[in-house]
């Protein structure tokens, strides 16, 4: 009997450009070791899949409270009041912010990521009820997307997998 | 560390199966490690990644990152995992008688 490959299933059910990263990262070391990766996205999750959404990805400094000022060069830990998360325009500035550290990492930006993954053979789903929920058509995600999928379709497709919520 | 003796040479390897010591290697090595990664033949296709890492880890010390091969070389993604099928640029690395690649792109 052939040995069972590894796998690992990722569920993202959030929108924010930080929680966007984590399944990317994780689930492209995975294929670099040869493990069989599946991503299953959800809710919130399903911005990083929209055509229309996945460029435009942000991340609030509002209620975010290890978000510090030293981000931005200011020396220690001092936080960014409450009250400046609230003003106009601090989200797309902390949005740039990251983006542009990112950047000079070297890291991809999302879409991009996404489709390394898909060429590495990575299977990328879409939640049946979170798209009836958003009013969403398989055309409105990028390509890679292999389908719409139930819950219970996700179950069967990862039996045996490792699976993991972000 | 261990050694391992492959075509006929005796190199040092690390727990994982990588060389240690990139100039202990040769193209007879290639062709060995890469049957042990379940490549049977080199192509010419083959032989421009691991070209192309060998002169990177002569140039830094150490193997590239899959990502660092597609942005050189033009080899795409797809065709990375066609050459050196589930894991790559670890393949690649111990093909070349490289370390692991590190970076998390």
């Amino acid at each position: 009997m052939a040995e069972q490959n590894r796998k690992i299933a990722f569920i993202c059910s959030k929108g924010n450009l930080d929680m966007a990263y984590p399944a990317l990262v994780m689930g492209w070391a995975a294929l670099g070791n040869g493990i069989d990766v599946t991503i299953f996205f959800t809710f919130w999750g399903m911005d990083m899949i929209n055509k229309a959404r996945v460029d435009h990805l942000e991340i609030p400094p509002l209620a975010n409270a290890s978000m510090k000022m030293n981000m931005m060069g200011v020396p220690g830990y001092l936080g960014i009041p409450q009250i400046a998360g609230v003003i106009p325009g601090m989200t797309p500035f902390a949005t740039a912010l990251m983006n542009s550290k990112m950047n000079k990492l070297g890291v991809p930006t999302v879409r991009e990521y996404l489709q390394m993954l898909v060429d590495g053979g990575a299977k990328l789903y879409a939640c049946k009820m979170s798209v009836d929920m958003f009013g969403l058509k398989k055309e409105d995600f990028i390509e890679g997307v292999e389908s719409i999928v139930t819950a219970g379709d996700f179950m069967d497709m990862t039996e045996g997998a490792q699976i993991i919520f972000i | 560390m261990s050694t391992k003796t492959i075509a006929g040479k005796t190199v040092q390897v690390n727990d994982e199966g990588f060389m240690t010591n990139p100039s202990e290697w040769s193209k007879e090595i290639a062709i060995e490690f890469a049957k042990e990664e379940g490549i049977p033949e080199l192509t010419p296709a083959h032989w421009k990644i691991v070209d192309f890492c060998r002169q990177f880890g002569v140039n830094g010390g150490k193997a590239p990152t899959l990502r660092q091969i597609t942005t050189s070389t033009g080899v795409s993604t797809k065709e990375m995992f066609a050459l050196f099928p589930k894991g790559p640029a670890k393949k690649v690395a111990r093909v070349s008688g490289l370390g692991k690649p590190e970076g998390c792109v």
